[in-house]
């Protein structure tokens, strides 16, 4: 299974035909493993990552450092539900250290991004703090390097 | 006479490569998918590109010790011992790192062969067996393999190739072209005729980390085996460093003394760049290897089965990075073959003669390529086999 959600995660547009020669298994039996993967929700979504500057679209982003109290019975999960539910919040994680929350949001314009921070964000029950940092360049993503520069150098025939 | 009169005839004995003609046609087209490199599509990992860098910034850009730094033939010792059952080398006198495995086996064939003396070479093989064979004025004995034996040389085929003046067996297991390996104990058989007849044998582990079923035996690691053997191995392969030029050979103090004796005299050392490089690979790229292991497992099994369901017999290849298909029941020679194909699909791949006469009749094909590469050469593959091949024959 390991194997068949590794082939996945690298590239999710291979068909069962593809990933049974690869994995030596029946093209069915995979295809009956990956309905399963995804009723459970091991798979939990196949994403396409976008170079939206490369497209010609605007997009801003932003780091978002938060500090919250702990509410009782809950801890920092109610707070965190209440700030993930916002579409603008592409990911949201729960960190150890002097924050406690770092978010990270997308907007159209600048502009977009600081009114939400401080009009949904900030004013939310329990948010202390925040701290924005904007994304000036993005490098690498997702484990996928931008704009890669690496390519295949070989001589076409080599003994 | 001409200039061309004053070559030595040695050098004029050595056939032209098989390989360089092909090259120079496919090099020119456009739109080619290349199965003919036989280099991994890899790039060398990241932590050692990175540790050379760092060890440039430090300003490690002087000779070596002829042998090469000791913390490196140290831990090739270490790394040797932990893979082959405790096989164990003095890294002071029974080590020495070359500028890949190419150098080893020049050295080792200069180092041993007087003039006559017999190789026995099992083929199909590497393309510098020969040539590096008749360079130190040895004679190359060609050791026919089949298909039907799996490429595995057997003890029989070598006994019919011995003669007074045999000195060496050169194995290349696991093989290029073939992906052939010897299982250990076809090689407990052939190290047991290699004692009876008092044979040194040069061995090219360059593949080792390439084997798909079981466990690569070292022949050096054999009984009685170790001061016999010249082990020749590397990082080209195993870590994707084909172009940092570093390998090295481990056996006897004398057979190690000899060649670098040589070394010294016409290489120095190897680079020092590369064996920084090949430091940090063998203190760190365990995992890195494994990665690009498992990879090449994945499309082994992918090509073995497309081409088998395109119509190719087909040996299961167990090791290195290539396949072997026949292509005798398509009528065309290997050179052909490749040649008829590369016009009309565009797929770039080597006849099977250019690895020995044994190879007529079959092409290799190298799997190193990406997999939507390798499932785009199938099609192509199919197709000619379906629509251009018949138009061919006719």
């Amino acid at each position: 299974m390991k194997k068949l959600l590794e082939l996945l995660e690298k590239d999710y547009t291979q068909t069962p035909e593809t990933l049974s020669k690869l994995l030596g298994r029946p093209a069915e039996e995979i295809a009956a493993q990956i309905r399963q993967l995804e009723a459970e929700k091991i798979i939990v979504k196949y994403h396409t990552i976008v170079n939206w500057e490369k497209a010609g679209e605007d997009v801003v982003s932003a780091i978002i450092t938060v500090r919250i109290t702990p509410q009782r019975e809950v801890g920092f999960d109610a707070i965190a539900e209440r700030i993930y539910r916002f579409p603008e919040v592409r990911n949201l994680f729960l960190l150890s250290g002097a924050f406690d929350l770092l978010v990270m949001v997308e907007g159209r314009t600048m502009k977009e991004v600081a009114h939400f921070v401080s009009t949904k964000l900030a004013t939310i029950e329990g948010v202390i703090s925040t701290t924005s940092h904007f994304v000036l360049k993005k490098y690498k993503e997702e484990g996928v390097i931008i704009e890669d520069r690496e390519k295949d150098r070989r001589l076409v025939v080599t003994p | 006479m001409t200039w061309a009169d004053r070559i030595s005839p040695t050098v004029k004995s050595i056939p032209p490569s098989g390989i360089r003609r092909f090259f120079d046609i496919a090099a020119e087209m456009e739109d080619v998918i290349s199965l003919g490199v036989g280099e991994p599509d890899f790039i060398t990992p990241w932590h050692i590109r990175e540790s050379c860098i760092h060890g440039l910034h430090l300003g490690y850009t002087s000779y070596t010790s002829n042998a090469g730094l000791l913390e490196l033939r140290e831990e090739i010792v270490r790394k040797i011992r932990t893979d082959f059952d405790g096989l164990t080398y003095n890294p002071r006198t029974e080590a020495l790192v070359t500028v890949g495995v190419s150098e080893a086996l020049d050295l080792a064939m200069r180092a041993i062969l007087s003039p006559g003396d017999e190789v026995l070479i099992p083929e199909p093989c590497y393309v510098s067996y020969q040539a590096c064979t008749l360079l130190a004025g040895g004679v190359p004995v060609p050791v026919a393999t089949t298909m039907e034996n799996n490429f595995q040389v057997t003890v029989k085929q070598l006994e019919e190739k011995l003669t007074s003046r045999t000195k060496v067996l050169l194995l290349g297991y696991p093989n290029n072209p073939t992906g052939a390996i010897l299982p250990r104990q076809e090689l407990i058989a052939i190290a047991d005729f290699a004692k009876r007849n008092d044979l040194i044998v040069i061995s090219d582990e360059i593949y080792s980390s390439l084997t798909y079923e079981g466990q690569h035996t070292c022949v050096a690691s054999l009984p009685d085996m170790k001061d016999r053997t010249i082990l020749l191995n590397g990082f080209s392969k195993s870590h994707a460093m084909t172009g940092w030029r570093i390998g090295y050979a481990l056996g006897n103090p004398d057979f190690i003394g000899a060649m670098t004796k040589i070394h010294q005299l016409t290489m120095l050392c190897a680079p020092i760049t590369a064996q920084l490089a090949a430091l940090e690979a063998l203190q760190n790229g365990d995992s890195s290897v494994q990665k690009m292991v498992a990879e090449y497992d994945t499309r082994r099994r992918f090509m073995f089965k497309g081409l088998r369901e395109i119509g190719l017999t087909c040996f299961e290849p167990k090791g290195a990075f290539y396949i072997f298909p026949s292509i005798k029941e398509t009528g065309l020679t290997s050179l052909q073959f490749a040649e008829e194909l590369l016009k009309a699909e565009r797929v770039a791949l080597v006849p099977g003669d250019a690895f020995g006469a044994c190879g007529e009749g079959f092409i290799r094909c190298s799997y190193a390529a990406s997999l939507a590469k390798l499932t785009e050469a199938l099609e192509r593959i199919d197709r000619f086999m379906k629509t251009g091949l018949p138009r061919l024959v006719k």
